[in-house]
């Protein structure tokens, strides 16, 4: 099929079809024509070939930086790209605000804790501090949020309780210790409270995050989602617009 | 005073005038109150070290075994130095070890008792206070031997890889290809620890605990490469969070150069109650002014929040506080790092000649400070051609402006952390704006009653128009109502705040006696 021919596409430097591409790497040698050799050598693997060394620079004892320009022999099918799409879009900071303050016309309440014994709050903290992580903000810093962030050590009835009071629209948990299976012995007495002290169309959507969980677990912990390691502010806010109100108001359309 | 801007004398008095109003009733606050963490710094300058078997502090069991018993008004010095002649040991560490044991009671003496207790405790704290003292004359010493660096401003670059062993050789690196400050970035979320660490640490996350063996470890080998390059390298940590007082302490008893000490952060940005940091804060500027330390101030922060015109007027508000109390406290003005930030979006029009009206506005506000220059961070994209192009904007910037100190901006920011070969980049940007054109503050004089002079005439006087406001009612409504960064962060909330007391009628504090001493 002509169509077909037509996705496929090679890098573009200032003709078509040049499949022209630039890249930066460091070794770690020093710089000598040995050092360019290797650095060439890398590129041809890499499928540039002719490669061009335009730039190699020593930095500190033992290493070297280089740019290398050249063609690349690789050929990119764009029918055959298989892209993973979340099940839910990623927003803005500015994006989530507008849908809450036009959609839910209140501020959406989050509660957040470390539940057990769990001491560690860098992922909690991670998610609602203003200061966030990796230069995204967090939740705090969405001003149509309001996050009550517990910390740590809050027992299973006192975050029930913080729910109740603060109306909590979702209730995000982290847990990073895991011995004896702590994470999920924690998670499972977390939801069977809020399932006992709330009606199902009452509850706060239940949210737990860490390092060690399996995301596709939640169903067997009676959560909503489960948000493992890497996870950033921005994924969590996104999740809650799609969750509380644009996936629901959806379903009523 | 340069005078490149004509800024009207009057208003600038109004401003610092303004600024002492309003941060007065907190300075009183801060002198009527103590806290956990204050109480610990005390005992570590009398000598407590080490950690139990959990890894928990013996300061901290030492604090919480007198605070069962007593309460913690009255202070810990005296209730643990009368301990110390009734169970008859010579060692506090030892005393704290039978405390968390359970074998020692804690009682408020009074008359004699009371008064031999103040007397010990005092003794005891006057010798780490004398360490602090050595350690500040032995940087004196070793900056005449290999002196400051060639150029201003001082080249700041940040290290953190988690693992103290790691990060040495990369921080000598560093050192080498021409940084003058190195900061190790502390683990995230350590802020909020109410305690410090023990040790030297190989595991954190996105930077290296704050502990008084990783201080010490890092200045050896930082002295080892100032020996090398013939200039004092500077080494910088943290003292913000939860145990402020401890890590200014620890810092000055392991010569650290400089600590990032902002008065306002842990409150907005950690949600760390407003009596506790402002209690926190002024015992730990004692120690930094005692130590000879440079205080780094965070008003970079309130820009990546906030939008960087609109909140330009904040930046400068929150300057003339941090200024006020760090005089307060004893800070001499080479000691005051004054943040700011270059953080307007490179899309507005005239941003660089926005950027150069703020700078200049703190330059000459605070003509003796060494001012802290800080990076865009909240608008580098991932492209890293255009990251790199507007670093050397802000080198240049902080060039034309007689910047202080200059943290060095990566053009992968937001992407990853620095890799060798980014520092090196941003090295080589730095090397060559300072290069080319590091005495052009020396010819840039923005016309009269231009553009830039306008704008910074336009801050100056909304920076006075909200520290009116704020005197109307107080700082910690101010704060309370968001007015700095947006954040809502009343007085009587927030973490920390079960560690905070009210003095007693005989409340005594050794630390504070000797440093207000001074």
């Amino acid at each position: 099929m002509t169509t077909a021919e037509r996705k496929i596409v090679r890098p573009y430097g200032d003709t078509t079809g040049d499949g022209m591409v630039q890249v930066s790497f460091t070794l770690p040698v020093p710089h000598d024509k040995r050092a360019e050799g290797a650095a060439v050598q890398l590129a041809n693997r890499m499928g540039i070939d002719p490669a061009m060394l335009v730039h190699a620079k020593q930095m500190g004892d033992g290493f070297t930086f280089f740019v290398v320009y050249g063609r690349v022999n690789h050929l990119v099918d764009l029918s055959a790209v298989q892209v993973v799409e979340r099940d839910f879009p990623l927003l803005s900071a500015k994006e989530v605000n507008a849908v809450v303050k036009r959609r839910l016309r209140r501020k959406l309440s989050v509660v957040g804790a470390c539940i057990g014994t769990d001491a560690h709050t860098v992922g909690i903290d991670a998610i609602l501090n203003v200061k966030g992580i990796a230069g995204e903000k967090g939740l705090e810093y969405y001003r149509e949020l309001s996050v009550t962030n517990l910390g740590a050590q809050v027992s299973v009835p006192e975050l029930v309780e913080a729910a109740r009071v603060a109306r909590a629209d979702a209730v995000l948990v982290s847990q990073v210790v895991t011995q004896r299976d702590a994470h999920l012995h924690n998670t499972r007495e977390m939801s069977a409270a809020f399932r006992e002290a709330m009606p199902a169309g009452r509850r706060p959507l239940l949210i737990v995050g860490g390092p060690r969980f399996d995301e596709t677990q939640a169903a067997e912990l009676g959560v909503d989602r489960i948000f493992g390691r890497g996870t950033t502010p921005g994924e969590v806010a996104s999740y809650l617009v799609h969750a509380l109100i644009t996936s629901k108001k959806a379903k009523v359309a | 005073m340069s005078g490149k801007l004509e800024l009207d004398p009057a208003l600038v008095v109004r401003a610092r005038e303004l600024a002492r109003r309003a941060g007065q009733p907190v300075v009183d606050l801060a002198r009527s109150h103590t806290t956990v963490s204050v109480e610990r710094a005390v005992l570590r300058l009398a000598g407590v070290t080490g950690a139990d078997p959990d890894g928990i502090p013996w300061v901290n069991r030492l604090v919480d075994a007198v605070v069962a018993d007593v309460g913690l008004g009255h202070g810990v010095a005296v209730p643990v130095f009368d301990a110390l002649v009734r169970e008859q040991i010579s060692d506090v560490t030892l005393l704290a070890q039978k405390a968390a044991a359970g074998s020692v009671r804690f009682v408020h003496p009074t008359g004699k008792a009371a008064t031999a207790a103040r007397r010990a405790a005092r003794r005891a704290v006057a010798v780490g206070v004398r360490q602090v003292d050595r350690r500040r004359a032995e940087r004196d010493r070793l900056v005449k031997r290999y002196g400051d660096p060639a150029q201003r401003p001082w080249i700041y670059l940040i290290v953190a890889t988690g693992d103290i062993y790691e990060d040495i050789p990369q921080a000598q690196a560093a050192a080498r290809a021409g940084a003058d400050v190195i900061a190790v970035i502390r683990s995230t979320g350590q802020s909020l620890l109410d305690y410090v660490p023990e040790g030297a640490t190989r595991e954190g996350f996105a930077g290296t605990y704050a502990t008084q063996e990783n201080f010490r470890l890092m200045r050896a080998a930082l002295d080892e490469s100032s020996r090398e390059l013939g200039r004092y390298v500077r080494l910088t940590n943290y003292a913000s969070g939860l145990c402020m007082p401890e890590m200014a302490t620890l810092a000055g008893l392991e010569r650290l150069d400089m600590m990032l000490n902002d008065s306002m952060y842990g409150i907005l940005f950690r949600d760390i109650n407003p009596i506790r940091t402002f209690v926190d804060q002024r015992f730990s500027r004692q120690v930094h002014a005692r130590a000879g330390i440079i205080i780094n101030t965070g008003e970079d922060n309130y820009l990546t929040t906030a939008d960087a015109v609109d909140e330009a007027h904040t930046v400068t508000v929150s300057q003339l506080l941090n200024e006020y109390f760090a005089h307060e406290a004893g800070l001499a003005d080479w000691q005051l790092g004054l943040g700011h930030a270059f953080e307007i979006n490179p899309d507005v029009p005239e941003s660089f000649r926005l950027e150069l009206a703020h700078a200049l506005l703190a330059r000459e506000l605070f003509p003796e400070a060494p001012l802290k220059w800080m990076p865009p961070t909240k608008h580098m994209t991932g492209d890293v051609f255009r990251g790199n192009l507007l670093d050397g904007f802000f080198n240049l910037a902080g060039a034309m402006t007689g910047q202080g100190i200059l943290l060095v901006g990566m053009m992968t920011e937001a992407v990853v952390t620095p890799w060798l070969s980014d520092r090196d980049i941003a090295l080589q940007n730095v090397r060559y704006v300072l290069g080319a054109a590091g005495g052009l503050h020396e010819d840039f004089v923005p016309a009269p009653g231009g553009f830039i002079q306008q704008r910074a005439h336009r801050v100056l006087g909304e920076a006075v128009d909200l520290l009116e406001r704020i005197g109307d009612q107080s700082l910690l409504t101010a704060i309370a109502e968001g007015t700095f960064g947006i954040m809502k962060r009343p007085a009587d909330r927030g973490k920390g705040l079960d560690g905070v007391a009210r003095h007693e009628a005989d409340y005594y504090n050794p630390a504070t006696e000797i440093l207000e001493a001074a």
